[in-house]
């Protein structure tokens, strides 16, 4: 027992607590506390000799949908286990059955990340405490932890409509899928990034837990304690049912539908009060997903998956606006960015709802073609793909819209551009994509573009390895955060191509004058300052330009999450809706109280735009932002399944994905006593304990017999 | 570590005292009086001592560990020093509140005699410094892990365990002794206990050398005991006694 500090904090504390003198030395003590506490002096030091807490992890966690729960759980009071570093899948041995201080708490490299050894431990799952698993900065050769036929049961092929093409017969989307997303471990699983705290756990790994020639390691031994404790169980409909048990003041929901908003914008605005079929009116669809997922909770970067279709269709819409704007087309073009497509198709099919039951400002019977932007990560010298629907394509007239019209869209656009548009084989079904959901409710003519004939050219599909650099997206080492922001990468130039023949595709699909289409071209310089911002650093001048004031705290030096979410408030919407709104709207005179209330004014309507106030530019002399008002026919919809909202938690036809709740996630590593030590302390407490009690009932017993040398008169009182 | 170190450090800091308060305390509602206030007299010598301290360590940098070892090892000094003063103070007022509990009680003098109230204070000093000791530790031995990550001695919980025993029953003889002390105007006793106990906190800054810090420790605290013993009215010939009488006892029942 030294006099360590925590004696002097605890001191002050307890006489806090216990101060029975005058209250002015309580109020002298209390503050003494609260200044204590406050300094910079731990409050609690033995607590710091002991537990080193981790905190750049993320965990698993669990989601639920309507039969199955997938993802990681701990028990309530953290799991712990002895660390051992996995070394090759044949050192599986040790913590599987040799080794002599089970549980054990595995550390994987990466590379050892694998359905097989993930599903050995889950098999033996008595013996496995937990799993942490090292992310390194450098991806390996493939890895993708969804399944080979991602959203197989709720897209279009079923055993009633293209039987043969269902369940990825006759092309397995994503094969190099593991499946571990969808898997459920009933311990808990964090991810490490590679820097000075796993090296520390290494280092404490090697300096206690090694065996030394085959002996077993000596106590003290390193462990690891995980927290993450999932509230809901089984599935869907179990945890709905419990978020509804309302005994106390304080309901306990247990989970969340996943869920977030679409983004749609139009060429021509539409009133936003005014819902159902519209009588001559003839819209085609621009469609992109939004989001993607990881195995890990939220560190989902997406950016062969995602990004680089949303971003194609906002450079073709920024692209497309002067044109429709000098010489509009006849149709109305509508650019709809869906959230939540990763867990079936919550975005899309929601919209389809929402038209089928004439809650959208258009009907399914408005819709003339869809087109929708894929993965098109292309690289010069591939090609992209034209994807359609064989089997609605039996239908003659779809089949010639399909062909006539918005096949030769495409291919009469690409002039002087560095790939080629193919169409795949004709009987090939269309990849896992939102005009899938369409196409269940009507037979509507509908193209995917993309970079893959068949397979995914993707290697690491919904995983945490799809990030920049699975784009090739890199900068010269020597500049600054703003030059990188303009400079035009390569990948830049590609897209932009694509965002090209996308406009004048989308153009000409729509009926605009045919001279005026190749004057469409998109702007290199907004794509790749897109591509910065949704993949680098959301973090810099240009999207803080144009985000309002109150939003800007969500933009961080890093990329954004693309997890769909249960908060409603994803930072990717967001961003796409502003940007949105900048790059197709306009920008108007009016002041900031006009702005929120732009119905006082004679020419301005609330329901066919949406006012949006941006910070704007900081101008070359001055400190204050040169913030504007934007009026755009942009809107948020909302994208919950349609599942929740009719209370069918065990829909098969939508999806029915929520997420789990927890009271508190973290992870921390100390090292643990053998247990002999432990009974060794409890077996002398006791003999203390006892032995105390019967000396000194002996002594107090014979007391006066002992103590009797000058006894005073009259102190008999004991 | 486990709920089985909590118990057993419990059981080792607290057994001793736990059982002296059973047997000897927790009838005489007077003696638990005077040990409850003999605890919270130790307890503002503490927090007036953790006031220098405190107002030394903001007054200077933080940063600078040895000048903080240095203030915190003049900070325990001052306390120890405060502590004694206390509990000459608390003789002080025992012996005031001594004459007024004869005046009103039922028999002739007083219900207490100077030596009882020593021991009771003496162990009120020591509870009360023993749970300081010892409390924040206990509440994390509950936690999975142990002491060790950074070259601590992972006997952390065992020996603040058997510290604080001995500190306990250092106070209490310590307090039997400086009363009978003040009582026989001895006024060296003062200075002596002052000494020793100047000398168990420089043992403890021994720690985690445990070996030099925990045996002698008990080897003084065995040596209090006796003087404890002999200044409280006990003698060789009661322990012959006691032996005697227990032989002769056997000797007629059996």
């Amino acid at each position: 027992m030294g006099l360590e500090s925590s004696k002097w904090a605890i001191i002050f504390l307890v006489c806090w607590c216990l101060g029975d003198g005058n209250t002015s030395l309580q109020k002298l003590a209390t503050s003494i506390v609260f200044f204590f506490c406050l300094s910079d002096v731990s409050c609690n030091s033995v607590e710091q000799k002991i537990y080193v807490e981790l905190n750049n992890t993320v965990p698993c966690v669990r989601l639920l949908n309507a039969t199955h729960q997938i993802g990681c759980q701990s028990s309530i009071s953290g799991d712990t286990g002895v660390i051992h570093v996995l070394e090759s899948e044949a050192d599986l041995e040790w913590p599987l059955s040799k080794g002599p201080n089970p549980p054990y708490m595995v550390l994987l490299e990466s590379s050892l990340f694998t359905r097989s050894i993930m599903m050995k431990m889950k098999n033996e799952s008595n013996r496995v405490a937990g799993v942490a698993v090292v992310v390194p900065n450098t991806s390996p050769p493939e890895f993708s932890p969804h399944t080979t036929c991602p959203n197989e049961n709720t897209g279009v092929y079923s055993d009633n409509y293209g039987p043969n093409l269902a369940h990825c017969n006759t092309t397995v989307w994503n094969p190099r899928g593991n499946g571990l997303s969808y898997e459920e471990f009933d311990f808990p699983v964090f991810s490490l990034k590679e820097d000075n705290e796993t090296e520390f756990i290494k280092q404490c790994y090697l300096d206690h837990n090694r065996a030394v020639n085959g002996s077993a390691p000596q106590y003290p031994l390193c462990a690891m304690q995980l927290f993450s404790h999932m509230h809901a169980v089984t599935n869907t409909p179990t945890c709905m049912r419990r978020n509804d048990i309302n005994f106390s003041i304080n309901p306990e929901m247990v989970c969340d539908p996943l869920g977030d908003y679409n983004v749609w914008g139009s060429i021509r605005p539409y009133n936003d009060t005014v819902f159902g079929h519209k009588e001559n009116e003839s819209v085609v669809i621009a469609a992109a997903r939004l989001d993607s997922r990881a195995f890990f909770w939220e560190v989902s970067t997406g950016a062969e998956g995602s990004v680089s279709g949303f971003v194609t269709l906002l450079a073709a819409a920024q692209a497309l606006r002067e044109v429709t704007h000098e010489a509009p087309p006849t149709r109305n073009i509508l650019f709809a960015f869906f959230q939540g497509e990763t867990f079936d198709y919550i975005g899309s099919s929601r919209m389809v709802y929402d038209m089928e039951n004439g809650k959208f400002v258009i009907d399914l019977d408005n819709i003339h073609s869809v087109l929708e932007i894929g993965q098109v990560a292309v690289h010069s010298g591939t090609n992209l793909f034209l994807h359609s629907d064989p089997v609605s394509r039996r239908n003659n007239t779809v089949n010639d819209e399909v062909r006539e019209e918005l096949f030769s869209s495409f291919f009469s656009s690409t002039a002087g551009l560095s790939f080629l548009l193919v169409e795949p084989n004709v009987s090939q079904p269309l990849p896992p994509s939102s005009l899938q959901r369409f196409l269940r409710a009507q037979p509507i003519p509908g193209i995917v573009l993309a970079d893959h004939e068949s397979a995914f050219n993707n290697r690491y599909y919904e995983s945490f390895y799809d990030n920049a650099a699975n784009l090739n997206l890199t900068y010269p080492s020597d500049l600054s955060p703003e030059e990188q922001l303009e400079f035009v990468t390569d990948t830049a130039k590609s897209l932009t191509d694509v965002a090209t023949v996308v406009a004048r595709a989308l153009y000409k699909q729509a009926g605009g004058n045919e001279s005026l289409v190749n004057n469409i071209k998109a702007d290199p310089k907004i794509v790749t300052q897109m591509l910065y911002g949704f993949l680098v650093s959301s973090n810099n001048s240009w999207f803080q330009a144009v985000m309002a004031p109150e939003l800007k705290n969500i933009l961080k030096p890093s990329p954004p999450e693309y997890y769909v979410g249960v908060a409603m408030s994803s930072t990717p919407t967001r961003l796409v809706q502003y940007l949105l709104a900048n790059l197709t709207g306009a920008a108007t005179n009016l002041t900031q109280s006009q702005c929120q209330k732009p119905d006082e004014l004679p020419n301005e309507s609330r329901q066919m735009y949406s006012y949006l106030w941006v910070q704007g530019i900081v101008p070359p002399n001055s400190t204050e932002r040169d913030s504007f008002c934007v009026r755009a026919s942009v809107r948020l919809t909302k994208a919950v399944s349609p599942a929740f909202e009719l209370g069918e938690y065990a829909s098969k036809d939508y999806s029915t994905w929520t997420e789990s709740r927890w009271k508190f996630i973290k992870a921390r590593i100390f090292l643990v006593a053998s247990r002999d030590l432990e009974m060794l302390t409890l077996g002398v407490g006791v003999a203390v304990l006892f032995t105390s009690l019967l000396v000194t009932y002996f002594i107090s017993t014979k007391a006066d017999v002992l103590f009797s040398s000058t006894r005073e008169p009259a102190s008999a009182a004991y | 570590m486990t709920a089985a170190v909590f118990f057993g450090c419990a059981f080792i800091a607290f057994g001793p005292a736990f059982s002296l308060f059973i047997f000897t305390i927790a009838k005489d509602p007077l003696r638990v009086i005077i040990l409850i206030a003999g605890a919270f007299f130790w307890l503002v010598s503490l927090l007036l001592s953790s006031l220098v301290w405190f107002i030394a360590t903001k007054a200077t940098n933080a940063q600078d560990l040895t000048l903080q070892k240095n203030l915190l090892i003049f900070g325990s000094i001052f306390s120890v020093i405060l502590q004694e003063v206390f509990r000459f103070a608390y003789y002080r007022l025992l012996r005031k509140a001594n004459e007024g509990l004869a005046a009103i009680s039922e028999e002739d003098g007083p219900p207490l005699s100077v030596r009882e109230m020593a021991y009771v204070a003496g162990l009120g000093f020591g509870i009360m410094s023993g749970a300081f000791s010892m409390i924040n530790t206990l509440s994390d031995s509950l936690g999975p892990g142990t002491v060790g990550m950074f070259g601590d001695s992972q006997y952390y919980f065992i020996t603040s365990a058997l510290m604080t025993l001995a500190l306990t029953m250092l106070h209490t003889f310590w307090g039997v002794v400086f009363f009978e002390g003040c009582e026989r105007k001895r006024w060296w006793v003062i200075a002596v206990v002052l000494c020793v106990h100047l000398m168990v906190f420089s043992l403890s800054l021994l720690n985690p050398f445990y070996v030099g810090s925990i045996l002698p420790v008990y080897a003084i605290m065995l040596l209090m005991a006796v003087w404890a013993f002999f200044s409280s009215g006990g003698s060789l010939h009661n322990i012959t006694l006691l032996w005697t009488c227990r032989k002769s006892n056997t000797e007629t029942s059996s």
